[in-house]
């Protein structure tokens, strides 16, 4: 057997490694070496975690108040890492660009938390939450990672009941679960719809304990813009105080990235307003690789865009696919009509149609493009939208489709629509001033999370040296599709549970020579910081940094979103390449440096998407097949569905940074073959 | 809609600060209150006057980032946070003043964006339950009585926004500490720092200069996430058992 194997002695691989025979991405990348995590696990897959555990070196407790730890985010993922090193007593450096640590945008998650309690006693075990995780990743993640996932997810409920994280429960005061997003076991712990919330307050609860004893030091309005790397090593960061506008150089003796995801490439999306992929870029341009830029989960169940003056998009949880019937008007002149006087006959519940089986409750990516399709086909409901199309003009669409609960009212009452989705309906009439009791909700995909990010070996170490990555922000454990109720599982399982023992491996080795403020690569960081914030600033030109954000989501959303083809990808890297040589003449940024400026901050961040969007452009274009959250339109099925092709791709793509590709760089690709042992690669089907 | 806008602008935290008056054009019903400021944002910018600070995250309203007084009244005239205000809770040709929250431990950073930070000091100083990672026992074996879990969870819905300190007259925080007090208080892992807990924060909050509460109830009214005002009554009486036994 080839390379991938060598860490696998005494198991039998369920599959071979890919070999590439097309190349799209020709002339837009470089073919680099292999990649083999070094610190990939052996043995039985149950036994694999356990034993790293007990094999990775313990730090003297005396020892850990020596050593400095950088945490940049205070969501579940940095929040709990925070916490629990604090705890363990180590000194602890937390950064967050928010004015609270309690404000990390895993508080908007809202479904639920997965872990393998089995409490129904319905079938569930640490096997099938990995098994059903690894098939919904459409295996394209590592077995080993999921697997040490679903071992930990159980420990994560423990934990924040004991914090006070109030978790439905039923009359006996046990704890109680519910379904979600397709799986057929019932073990999803929720606190209403307002899950994430619950969960981070715990961890920041647990965070400002730390504070108060004094393990852990908070920079509430601070925001990472570079990487100190000393010696091939990760050794602090240079941050920028948003109030006083002081760009300052923070020392430590490892980096952790917990900073979340980058779906605001698309300008509209679910994230926070805030949410970034600076932190990970400025990682990236250091040497970190970044692996599977191009998978991007859509959510099916959002609420449409409005106008050009949107600013976000809002998720409207999954969970309303229960009992809520999609459909189109059969006729495209039907789509202006009230939908009230469109008769039974004359509608489309398309997803029923085309997917007998499953129906509504289709995964997230399949409801998504259908969707797609039928305002494609000029179906869609709702105000008309201009858009970006393939061939480079505009055109108005109506981008929505009918999410009905006639049926379910009738069924169950209004009463008991009402008990089981009261708070979203009313958010839904809040944003839209629509009564979705009486007219039907409309609906649209929207990006939502990204499971590609920064690479990281198993221990949640990238390839630069003391520098982890944990939570959205890595690229680990989803594949290329997220199952609902997985993000939180991960972050938590990453912060409280596995960074904290892997961790103290890479620092059983210090405590380690202090690095002086005066060292050639810190006084370059810093220096390379603040000549960037002053040519923000000097640039002076017509253009407005949102309307370059709001550009470049369009092309993102139009060549890169829900349908990714080899001509629009090609266009959209051109696109990108234009704007980006555009903005950094054209930019107006107003203000000064020394002072809040949003402006300012903003123009840092749009900088990064716009290199960003080129690699993940890039990263669809050499994928020539379809796989999670990733469509590529000429690799699909005659029924026009996902066609994986495992001979070719069943691998990690990591990239690594090559310079602008306006100055001549090119990112170079290494790929980390995936080898299943405990698993076998079947095609999904939902028919 | 056409709208007169005065809106509250401070250079930095020791400046003098004033309102100042702009004419928006072009506003529509559907857009959200901070999406409206976007608009006024990118007109300024265009015009080359900087644009105005206000802070927003999530714009779905659990974070609690976003703030502001809208002509008066925290979040606005309806029962939300400010991002999930919109525009069709106004009239073409209104006037609105929007101001930055008001409250002494509540310094103003710049135009609409002020320092919230004391929030995080109460909760440092005894909102948690000291649990460390991995000493948790098995989560079904401590059971929580429905109801007291469902109060809990009501209460532990406060997103630490600050409106109920804007709203008062006397500038307390007592329900945001009240809602805290309440959810660790219903469940049984609340129970062991239940005293120390409402004593240390209350302190906290003392000592940061927030006031204290005459019950006039303005902060249950504004808050957007409906944190009854009987959080407050619970605080008083977990205070008053905890200083009689001592604590």
């Amino acid at each position: 057997m080839a390379a991938g194997t060598h860490y696998l002695p005494g198991l039998t691989p369920t599959n071979e490694p890919s070999v590439q025979k097309s190349d799209d991405a020709a002339g837009f990348y470089e073919l680099g070496e292999k990649l083999v995590d070094d610190k990939a696990p052996t043995g039985p897959i149950e036994e694999r975690w356990t034993t790293r555990k007990f094999e990775n070196r313990l730090v003297n407790p005396a020892n850990r108040r020596k050593l400095d730890i950088i945490i940049v985010g205070t969501g579940l993922a940095g929040g709990a890492a925070a916490a629990t090193l604090g705890e363990a007593g180590y000194n602890v450096k937390s950064f967050c660009y928010q004015d609270s640590p309690r404000r990390a945008h895993s508080i908007a998650a809202q479904g639920g938390i997965n872990a393998a309690k089995n409490y129904k006693e319905d079938g569930d075990s640490t096997y099938r939450l990995f098994y059903d995780t690894v098939k919904g990743g459409d295996y394209r993640s590592r077995e080993s990672n999921v697997y040490r996932l679903a071992s930990e997810s159980a420990n994560i409920i423990d934990q924040c009941v004991a914090q006070g994280v109030p978790f439905a429960r039923d009359y006996g005061g046990l704890l109680d679960n519910r379904s979600f997003g397709g799986v057929q076991v019932s073990r999803t712990f929720y606190a209403r719809g307002q899950t994430g919330q619950q969960l981070l307050l715990g961890a920041y609860q647990a965070m400002e304990r730390q504070v108060a004893a004094g393990t852990v030091e908070a920079f509430t309005r601070h925001e990472m813009l570079e990487l100190i790397v000393v010696d091939g090593k990760a050794r602090g960061i240079v941050a920028r105080d948003m109030v006083t506008g002081d760009i300052e150089t923070h020392l430590a003796d490892v980096v952790v990235l917990a900073s979340g995801g980058y779906g605001n490439v698309f300008y509209l999306s679910t994230n926070a307003m805030g949410s970034n992929v600076t932190a990970a870029w400025r990682a990236h341009r250091k040497g970190a690789y970044m692996a599977n830029p191009c998978y991007t989960q859509i959510h099916p169940t959002c609420i449409p865009v409005t106008g050009a003056h949107q600013s976000k998009l809002t998720l409207m949880s999954e969970s309303l696919r229960n009992d809520g019937r999609i459909w189109v008007p059969k006729r495209v002149e039907d789509c202006e009509k009230d939908p009230r006087q469109i008769a039974e006959d004359d509608r489309d519940y398309f997803l029923e149609r085309i997917y007998p089986s499953f129906g509504n409750l289709v995964p997230r990516d399949i409801a998504s493009r259908a969707a797609k399709y039928m305002c494609d086909e000029g179906r869609g409901v709702g105000p008309e939208i201009e858009e970006l199309q393939p061939d480079g003009t505009t055109k108005k669409v109506r981008r929505g489709v009918y999410l009905d609960f006639k049926d379910a009212i009738e069924r169950l009452g209004k009463h008991g629509v009402e008990e089981k989705y009261d708070n979203l309906l009313d958010m839904y009439e809040r944003i839209t001033g629509e009564n979705p009791y009486e007219v039907p909700m409309r609906i649209y995909p929207a990006v939502h999370y990204v499971m590609g990010g920064l690479w990281v070996n198993y221990e949640l170490q990238s390839n630069i040296e003391g520098l982890f990555v944990t939570g959205e922000a890595n690229f680990s454990d989803h594949g290329a599709n997220r199952l609902g109720a997985s993000a939180l599982m991960q972050g938590l399982a990453d912060g409280y549970f596995v960074l904290p023992n892997t961790i103290r491996e890479y620092l059983a080795d210090g405590p380690f020579e202090k690095v002086d403020e005066n060292d050639p690569a810190v006084v370059e960081a810093l220096t390379s910081v603040k000549e960037r914030v002053a040519k923000f600033l000097s640039i002076q030109g017509t253009r407005s940094v949102e309307s370059y954000h709001k550009e470049l989501g369009a092309i993102m959303w139009e060549y890169c979103g829900m349908e990714r083809t080899e001509e629009g990808l090609k266009l959209a890297i051109q696109k990108i390449r234009d704007l980006r040589a555009d903005f950094w003449t054209n930019v107006k940024v107003l203000g000064a440096s020394d002072n809040i400026n949003q402006d300012l901050e903003k123009a840092g961040r749009v900088a990064d998407f716009l290199e960003l969007g080129e690699l993940m452009c890039i990263d669809a274009l050499n994928r020539r097949e379809s796989c999670g959250g990733h469509f590529r339109a000429e690799s699909q099925t005659e029924d026009g569905e996902a066609l994986r092709h495992d001979d070719e791709f069943a691998y990690v793509a990591a990239w690594e940074w090559g310079g602008d590709s306006n100055d001549g760089g090119q990112p170079v690709l290494h790929k980390e073959d995936l080898i299943y042992t405990a698993i076998e690669m079947k095609q999904r089907s939902y028919k | 809609m056409k709208l007169t806008l005065k809106i509250w602008r401070q250079e930095n935290p020791t400046a003098t600060g004033a309102i100042h008056t702009y004419e928006l054009d072009g506003v529509s019903k559907d857009m959200s209150f901070l999406e409206m400021l976007d608009l006024l944002n990118e007109q300024l910018v265009t015009s080359g006057e900087e644009p105005v600070a206000f802070d927003s995250d999530c714009r779905e309203g659990i974070c609690g980032m976003c703030s502001l007084m809208i002509n008066g009244e925290a979040h606005g005239p309806e029962v939300t946070t400010t991002c999930q205000l919109h525009m069709r809770s106004f009239n073409d040709g209104d006037t609105i003043t929007i101001e930055p929250w008001r409250a002494e431990p509540f310094p103003v950073l710049k135009d609409l964006v002020v320092d919230r930070s004391a929030f995080d000091r109460i909760i440092q100083a005894g909102g948690y339950i000291s649990a460390n990672t991995g000493s948790a026992p098995e989560a079904n074996s401590v059971p929580a009585p429905r109801d007291k879990a469902m109060r809990a969870f009501n209460v532990a819905t406060c997103i630490g926004c600050g409106a109920c300190v804007a709203a008062c007259p006397n500038g307390s925080a007592s329900l945001f500490m009240g809602a805290k007090i309440t959810h660790l208080g219903e469940l049984p892992q609340g129970q062991p720092e239940r005293w120390s807990r409402v004593v240390d924060m209350v302190g906290q909050h003392d000592h940061e200069g927030f006031g204290g509460c005459t019950n006039i109830g303005e902060c249950a009214s504004a808050c957007p996430k409906e944190i009854p005002l009987d959080v407050i009554s619970q605080l008083n009486k977990d205070l008053r058992t905890a200083l009689k036994n001592g604590h």
